[in-house]
C-alpha cells in the first residue's frame, strides 16, 4: 500500500488508496444550500444580467473596448519592417490586384464612368464589412483565455475587433480620398455624407459581429466556411461592376431589386453617390425623366450616364432608408441573440 | 462553525464538464474525417474532461479557505467556476458580489506592452479611465518590472509576467478574493511583497481562496482548507494542520515539521 502511495507517475494511480470516506468538518446547514444562498441574496456567480442591465454594463466598460481596439490595432504591425506603413499598403495593394484584374484583363468597366474610382471605392467599402465578419467569426475562440481571466461583459469582444476595422478603414479612406481626387473627381459637399454612410455601415457591422460571434464560439466548422460566403457575397454585391449594367438583370428586375438592397450594396452605393460626382449624376431617377436618353441606356446597355434619365428602382432617400434599417435590424437581432448565450462562452 | 456568520460564496452540487478537441484517437486525415461525417460518427477528437464532479460548500464572511490536490484535481477549475469564468454544466454558485480571480493564467495581451496591459486590465476590471492614470505608476512600482514595461508582454520572463499580473490583479481591493498559484514563479523578494498585499488584501475582502503547492503558505493563510481529488471534495475543515498531513500521507510526501506536533493518528492509521 505505502509503495503504491508513493507513486506520484500517472492519473488514477491513487484512487484505490484513497477511498477514504468524505469526511467534513465543517458540515453545512441542514436546509437545501439554494435555499440558504436565497435567503442571504446571493446571486449565480454565472447569472446573465437583463439585456438593458447588460447594455448598461458595456456603456460602462466603453474604455475598455476603445482602448483594447487601439491597443490591438497598433500591436498589429509591430512585427514588420515597415510597421503602420501597412495600414495604407493593404488597401493600396488591394486596389491595385482588383484593378488589374477586372479593369485591366477582364474590362468589366462596361460604360461605367471613372471605373478606377467606382471599383477603389467598392472596395475599400466592403473591405470593412468583410474583415469584419472573419474577424468576429473567429474572435470567442481566439479570446478564450481572456474569457475564462477576467469577467467582463463578452460583448466587449466582438465589438472591439469591428471598431479595429474602423479604425483601419480611417486610414483607407484617406487613401481613397487622395486617389479619388487624382481621378478627377470634384471636392464636394457630398462627401460630407459618406459620414453618416460608414457610421450606418459600423453599427451594422457591430450587429452581425455579435451575430457572427455567438454562432463562430460553437464549431470552428462556421470560420473555415466565412471568408467563402463573404466571398461570395462581394461577386453579388456590385462592387467591381454595376448592378444595372448586367444585361440580364435588367429582364429580371426582381432580382435586381434583391442585389441593389442588399447591405453591402446599399453603403457600398451610398459612399460613392457621396464621394463620386460621376456616379451621383449617374444614379437612375437623378435627373427629369427623358424617355429617348433613358431608351438610349436601355438599348446600348452599356451607357450608364443615361441611365439618370430612367424611373430609378431606388430613390437616394430610399437608399438612406435601407441603411439605417439594415443597420438597427443587425444591431437589435444581433445584441439580442449574443446576449442570450452570455453565460456560455467561457466553456469553450 | 459560527453558525452566527454570513455565507458569502455557497457552491451546491456544481459540476464542470470541459470539452477538449484535438485529443487523441483519430488519425486526423480527411479520408477518416469524411467517413465519420457518412456513418454519423461524432468527432471522436472531442472528448468531455469531467473536471468538477458534484463539489458543494458554504463559505463564510471572514474565512480564508486553503485549496489543496495534485495536478489535475480541479483546483484552478473550481475557483473559474467560482469567478463565473466557467459555466457550471449542473449545479450552480452563488456569491454575494464579483469574485476576483488572481491566477497564473489570467491571460493579458502577449502583443502588447506592459504598459498597455496595466491600463487594459485596471478598464477591464471596470477601473475609470482616471482611476487607471491614479494607480498606474503605483503598480508599475510594485511589480518591479522597471523598463521592461515599454517592452511587449512576449519578452518577459514567466516570473517577470507574473509580477505584473499580480500587480494588476491587485490594484483594486475586491470582496471576494481569489488567488491560484499566483506566486509560485516570483523571486523571494517578491514573494515577501505579495504576502503582504495578501494579507491586507484579506483584510478588506470578505473571503479569500488561495491555491498552493506551497503547503506552508496554506497553513500560514488559512483557517480552513478543502483537499480535492479528481473533481471532488476528499476533506474539507477548518482543522488545517490535521487535513495537510493526511493529504501529505495520502500523496506519499514527507511529513511536514511544526513546532507544536499536532495530533492526526485518525487519519495515518490507514
Amino acid at each position: 500500500m505505502r509503495e503504491r502511495a508513493r507513486d506520484q507517475g500517472g492519473p488514477g494511480t491513487l484512487t484505490d488508496d484513497l477511498a477514504l470516506p468524505e469526511v467534513d468538518d465543517a458540515a453545512p446547514p441542514a436546509e437545501p444550500l439554494a435555499e440558504l444562498a436565497a435567503r442571504y441574496r446571493l446571486r449565480p456567480s454565472a447569472a446573465r444580467p437583463g439585456v438593458f442591465a447588460y447594455a448598461g454594463q458595456l456603456w460602462a466598460r466603453r474604455y475598455f473596448i476603445m482602448g483594447f481596439a487601439t491597443a490591438r490595432n497598433v500591436a498589429m504591425y509591430t512585427e514588420a519592417r515597415l510597421g503602420q506603413l501597412w495600414q495604407v499598403l493593404t488597401p493600396l495593394l488591394n486596389a491595385a490586384v482588383y484593378y488589374l484584374i477586372f479593369g485591366i484583363i477582364l474590362g468589366t468597366n462596361r460604360g461605367v464612368p471613372n471605373f478606377l474610382a467606382f471599383l477603389v471605392t467598392g472596395i475599400f467599402v466592403f473591405n470593412f464589412t468583410q474583415r469584419a465578419f472573419i474577424t468576429t467569426s473567429r474572435v470567442m475562440p481566439d479570446s478564450l483565455p481572456l474569457i475564462r481571466a477576467l469577467p467582463f461583459p463578452r460583448a466587449c469582444l466582438p465589438i472591439g475587433y469591428v471598431l479595429i476595422e474602423l479604425e483601419q478603414l480611417v486610414m483607407a479612406m484617406v487613401v481613397l480620398t487622395v486617389i479619388v481626387l487624382a481621378t478627377g473627381e470634384p471636392l464636394t459637399w457630398y462627401w460630407l455624407l459618406a459620414i453618416p454612410a460608414l457610421l450606418l455601415q459600423a453599427i451594422f457591422n457591430i450587429g452581425m459581429g455579435l451575430f457572427l460571434a455567438r454562432l463562430g464560439a460553437g464549431a470552428d466548422d462556421f470560420s473555415q466556411l466565412m471568408p467563402f460566403l463573404v466571398r461570395t457575397w462581394m461577386y453579388a454585391s456590385g462592387v467591381m461592376y454595376s448592378i444595372q449594367t448586367i444585361g440580364t438583370l435588367k429582364r429580371h428586375p426582381t432580382i435586381t431589386y434583391i442585389l441593389q438592397v442588399n447591405p453591402a450594396a446599399i453603403f457600398i452605393s451610398l459612399v460613392r453617390n457621396a464621394i463620386l460626382q460621376s456616379q451621383r449624376l449617374a444614379w437612375p431617377g437623378s435627373k427629369p425623366y427623358d424617355a429617348a436618353n433613358c431608351a438610349l441606356y436601355d438599348l446600348k446597355g452599356a451607357h450608364l450616364e443615361n441611365s439618370a434619365y430612367c424611373h430609378g428602382t431606388l430613390t437616394m432617400s430610399q437608399l438612406w432608408l435601407f441603411g439605417a434599417g439594415w443597420a438597427v435590424v443587425a444591431l437589435v437581432v444581433g445584441f439580442v441573440f449574443f446576449w442570450q448565450a452570455e453565460t456560455r462562452y467561457g466553456r469553450g | 462553525m459560527d453558525n452566527g456568520s454570513e455565507p458569502t460564496v455557497v457552491v451546491d452540487d456544481l459540476h464542470v464538464v470541459y470539452r477538449v478537441y484535438g485529443a487523441g484517437g483519430d488519425k486526423g486525415t480527411a479520408a477518416t474525417a469524411l467517413m465519420r461525417v457518412v456513418k454519423r460518427q461524432r468527432r471522436p477528437s472531442v472528448r468531455e474532461v469531467e473536471a468538477i464532479r458534484g463539489v458543494s460548500f458554504v463559505v463564510n464572511h471572514g474565512d480564508a479557505i486553503g485549496i489543496i490536490g495534485r495536478n489535475g484535481s480541479g483546483k484552478s477549475t473550481l475557483l473559474q467556476a467560482i469567478a463565473g469564468l466557467l459555466p457550471p454544466e449542473q449545479g450552480c454558485v452563488y456569491t454575494s458580489g464579483q469574485a476576483a480571480l488572481l491566477g497564473v493564467n489570467a491571460a493579458l495581451l502577449d502583443d502588447l506592452t506592459g504598459e498597455r496591459n496595466v491600463v487594459l486590465g485596471c478598464l477591464a476590471m471596470g477601473m475609470s479611465p482616471q482611476e487607471t492614470k491614479d494607480r498606474y505608476q503605483s503598480i508599475v512600482d510594485f511589480s518591479g518590472v522597471g523598463n521592461f514595461i515599454d517592452y511587449p508582454m512576449r519578452t518577459y520572463s514567466t516570473g517577470m509576467a507574473q509580477r505584473l499580473r499580480f500587480s494588476i490583479a491587485s490594484a483594486k481591493s475586491h470582496e471576494i478574493l481569489m488567488i491560484d498559484e499566483a506566486l509560485a514563479t516570483g523571486d523571494a523578494n517578491f514573494r515577501a511583497k505579495s504576502h503582504e498585499r495578501i494579507m491586507q488584501l484579506r483584510g478588506e475582502a470578505g473571503t479569500v481562496f488561495l491555491v498552493a503547492h506551497n503547503l506552508a503558505e496554506i497553513e500560514a493563510s488559512c483557517n480552513r482548507v478543502i483537499w480535492l481529488e479528481k473533481g471532488k471534495i476528499m476533506r474539507q475543515g477548518y482543522d488545517v494542520p490535521a487535513i495537510v498531513d493526511a493529504y501529505l500521507e495520502a500523496t506519499g510526501g514527507e511529513p511536514r515539521k511544526r513546532e507544536k506536533p499536532h495530533d492526526t493518528d485518525h487519519v495515518a492509521s490507514g
